[in-house]
C-alpha cells in the first residue's frame, strides 16, 4: 500500500511537467504582450523593448521555458509583472483561503448530497424521492455566479445575517462554500441515488436481510459501504470541477484566494503568476486523485488487492 | 405422521408489473415434517424462488406482494406475525441459502463478520466470541477458520458457497431453504457440496427446501418432493413414488427429459411448448396446452387436488378416480 502511494506521488512529476509545457506554451499564443498591457495603450515602441528584454521575453520560447524550470525547480516561480512579487509567495499566502474553499464545499456536498441520493433510493417513487430529484435537477441547472447574487441577496441585504464579501472570519465563508457546493450536491446526489438502488437489488443485501440482522446494520454495514464508491469517484472528479468555479466564487465574493489572482493575472498578462497559479491547481488535483485512489482501497477491498 | 415443521396454505404471490398481474405462485400447499427434505422441483420461472423468497417474507415489495396464504411454522403462521418477530426467525429459525454464491456475499466484508453477525443478532454473542463460533462454522464447512478475515474475492466458487452453508447454520435453524445451492458451481464441486449440505442436515438434524431443476439433486437429497409448474404445485408426494411412478402428466414429461446414457440420443423426449404467459389468467389447468393426455375439460376446468394413496395430484386424469386403478392404486379421495 505505502509503496503503491509513493509510486503514485512518483507519478505526479511526469504530469506536472505535462501541464507546466502545456501552460507555458498556451498562455504565450494568446495575442498581447504583457509588456505591452503594462505599459498602457500610449507607451512608446522603444519602452516597450525594453522591458520586453528586462523580463526576458524576447528570448526563444524553449529557452523561457528551461529558465522557468530551473528556478522552478527551486521552488522560484519568478516574479509577478505587475506587483514584482515572489509568485511563490504570493501564492502561498492564498493558498489557505482557496483550499479550505474548495475542501469544505466538497464536504458539505457530500454531507449534503449523499443523504439526500440515500433517500431518494430508499423511498424510490414517492413524493420525497420526487423532491429529492428537484433539488438536484434544480442545484444542478442553477448557475454558480447567480446562485451565489441571490444568496447574498438573502442573508446579506433581505436578512442580514452574513457578510456579503470579504474574508477573515467563518461568517465569510459560509455563503462562497454553499455556492461552490450546490452543483456537486446536486451531482452526488443523483449519483447515491443510482449507487444505492442498484445496490439493494443485489443478491448479498438479501442475504443480508434473510440473515435476520437490523434494517440499520444492512443499510450502513452492506449498502452505504458498497454505494460510496462510485460516489468517491463522483466527488473526486467535482473537486477538479470545484477549482473551476473556485474562479468565479472568489471574485464574486471578493475572497483573496489563487482563483482571484489568476482571473487578475489573466487579465492583465502576468505570466509567471498564471503559470504558478496553475501548476497549485494541477497538483491539487493530481493530489485528490491521489487521495480517491486511497480511499478506493479502504472501501473495497478486490481494489486494494490490485495495489501492489 | 409427525405435526409438520412448516404448512403452507393456499398461498399466492403476485408481481405487480407494467404490463400487468404476474401470478408467480397460484394457491399452493407444501408440508415438511421435522427433519426431513423436501424438494421444490419445476423449471425455471415457475414460481420456487417467489415460494422460498414469501416463507421468508422477503419478496420484494413493490412490486411482490403475497396475496393470500399461511405459512404455519412451529405453530405461528408467518404471514400475519408482525416484521419485528419475523426478523427473529430469519436466520435464526429458518435461513436460506441462496443460487449464486459469487454475488450472495457481500464483496467488501471479510467473511467472518457476514458469518458472525447473524450470531451477533440472534444469539447476542459479543463480538470476539461471535467472531469464534464463525471460526467454527468455517471449520465445519472444511475452510481453516484462519481464513475469516479474507474477503469473498479471494475464494472460489465452491469454497463462497460452503461460506454461504456456514452462514446459514451459524444459528442452527431448524429449516433450510436452498435455493438451486448448486447451480452456478462446476459438476464436480457440486457433489462435493451437496454431500456437505446433507453430512450437517444430519448432524444438525435440519429440515430442508431443496429447491432445483436437477431430478439428480432430489434424488440425492430429499424425501420428498413437490413438482411446481407456472406457480402450481402440480403432484407432490414421497420420493419413492414419484420417482418410481410418476402421475401428473407434467412429471412424466419431466422423466422422459433425462437423457439415459443406454439409449440414443433420439429417445429424449422434450415437452414441447412453453410455459404459459403469468400475465395471462388460466381458466382451466396451466399444463393444458402442452399436455399430451388434455381433454376438453381441462381447458375450462381448473383440477383441484386430488389425493391419490398419499400423494396430492392436481390433474382431472385422477380426481375422478378411474386412472388411479388403471395404475394399480386403491386409496382415492378428494383433497
Amino acid at each position: 500500500m505505502i509503496r503503491y502511494i509513493l509510486k503514485r506521488i512518483a507519478l505526479l512529476i511526469p504530469i506536472l511537467l505535462g501541464v507546466s509545457i502545456l501552460i507555458f506554451g498556451v498562455i504565450r499564443l494568446a495575442p498581447g504582450d504583457p509588456a505591452e498591457v503594462m505599459l498602457g495603450p500610449t507607451a512608446e515602441r522603444e519602452d516597450i523593448e525594453l522591458l520586453r528584454e528586462k523580463l526576458g521575453l524576447n528570448r526563444p520560447i524553449v529557452v523561457q521555458y528551461g529558465i522557468f524550470l530551473k528556478n522552478a525547480l527551486q521552488g522560484d516561480l519568478g516574479r509577478s509583472i505587475k506587483t514584482n512579487n515572489p509568485v511563490t509567495e504570493e501564492l502561498l499566502q492564498r493558498f489557505p483561503a482557496t483550499i479550505t474553499l474548495a475542501f469544505s464545499s466538497i464536504v458539505l456536498a457530500l454531507l449534503v448530497g449523499f443523504p439526500l441520493g440515500m433517500i431518494a433510493a430508499l423511498k424510490q417513487n414517492t413524493v420525497w424521492d420526487a423532491l429529492s430529484s428537484f433539488l438536484a435537477l434544480a442545484g444542478f441547472s442553477i448557475p454558480n455566479f447567480w446562485a451565489g447574487l441571490m444568496l447574498m441577496l438573502l442573508f446579506s441585504i433581505v436578512v442580514p445575517i452574513l457578510p456579503s464579501s470579504g474574508y477573515g472570519s467563518w461568517k465569510h465563508m459560509v455563503l462562497p462554500t454553499v455556492v461552490l457546493a450546490i452543483q456537486t450536491m446536486a451531482v452526488i446526489a443523483r449519483m447515491t441515488r443510482s449507487s444505492v438502488l442498484e445496490i439493494i437489488r443485489q443478491d448479498y443485501v438479501r442475504t443480508a436481510r434473510a440473515k435476520g440482522i437490523a434494517n440499520k446494520l444492512v443499510l450502513f454495514r452492506h449498502i452505504v459501504r458498497n454505494a460510496l464508491i462510485p460516489v468517491v469517484t463522483i466527488a473526486g472528479l467535482y473537486f477538479g470541477h470545484s477549482l473551476g468555479g473556485v474562479v468565479i466564487t472568489e471574485t464574486i465574493f471578493s475572497i483573496p484566494g489563487i482563483g482571484r489572482l489568476l482571473v487578475d493575472a489573466i487579465r492583465s498578462q502576468d505570466y509567471p503568476v498564471v503559470q504558478g497559479g496553475i501548476l497549485v491547481f494541477a497538483l491539487c488535483v493530481g493530489v485528490v486523485n491521489l487521495v480517491v485512489d486511497v480511499l478506493y482501497a479502504f472501501l473495497d477491498p478486490r481494489i486494494k488487492a490490485q495495489y501492489r | 405422521m409427525n405435526t409438520p415443521l412448516l404448512q403452507v396454505r393456499n398461498l399466492s404471490v403476485v408481481y405487480r408489473t407494467f404490463e400487468g398481474v404476474l401470478r408467480a405462485v397460484n394457491g399452493i400447499d407444501l408440508d415438511l415434517e421435522a427433519g426431513r427434505t423436501l424438494g421444490l422441483v419445476g423449471e425455471s420461472g415457475a414460481g420456487k424462488t417467489t415460494t422460498a423468497l414469501s416463507v421468508m417474507r422477503l419478496v420484494p415489495t413493490p412490486p411482490g406482494e403475497i396475496v393470500s396464504g399461511s405459512a404455519t411454522f412451529e405453530g405461528r403462521d408467518l404471514m400475519t406475525l408482525p416484521e419485528r418477530e419475523m426478523m427473529r426467525i430469519r436466520g435464526n429459525r429458518i435461513s436460506m441459502i441462496f443460487q449464486d454464491p459469487m454475488t450472495s456475499l457481500n464483496p467488501v466484508l471479510p467473511v467472518g463478520l457476514q458469518i458472525s453477525e447473524a450470531l451477533e443478532a440472534h444469539q447476542k454473542l459479543g463480538k470476539a466470541e461471535a467472531a469464534r463460533k464463525a471460526g467454527q462454522m468455517l471449520e465445519k464447512v472444511q475452510i481453516p477458520a484462519q481464513r475469516l478475515q479474507e474477503y469473498p474475492h479471494e475464494f472460489s466458487g465452491g469454497m463462497r458457497q460452503r461460506v454461504v452453508i456456514a452462514m446459514a447454520l451459524a444459528c442452527n435453524p431448524r429449516l433450510i431453504i436452498a435455493d438451486e445451492p448448486t447451480t452456478a458451481l462446476d459438476v464436480t464441486i457440486q457433489i462435493q457440496v451437496l454431500e456437505l449440505m446433507k453430512e450437517l442436515r444430519n448432524e444438525f438434524g435440519t429440515s430442508m427446501i431443496m429447491i432445483t431443476h436437477d431430478l439428480g439433486v432430489v434424488g440425492e437429497v430429499c424425501d420428498r418432493v413437490a413438482v411446481m409448474y407456472a406457480g402450481e404445485i402440480v403432484e407432490d408426494g414421497d420420493i419413492a413414488q414419484i420417482f418410481d411412478q410418476p402421475m401428473h402428466p407434467y412429471t412424466v414429461g419431466l422423466f422422459k427429459c433425462i437423457p439415459n446414457i443406454e439409449e440414443p440420443a433420439s429417445t429424449i423426449h422434450p415437452i414441447r411448448g412453453m410455459m404459459p404467459d403469468p400475465l395471462v389468467p388460466m381458466p382451466g389447468c396451466c399444463f393444458e396446452p402442452r399436455c399430451p393426455e388434455a381433454t376438453a375439460r381441462c381447458a375450462t376446468e381448473r383440477p383441484g387436488g386430488a389425493l391419490v394413496d398419499g400423494r396430492r395430484i392436481r390433474c382431472h386424469l385422477y380426481a375422478d378416480g378411474k386412472r388411479a386403478f388403471a395404475h394399480g392404486r386403491e386409496t382415492v379421495s378428494h383433497a
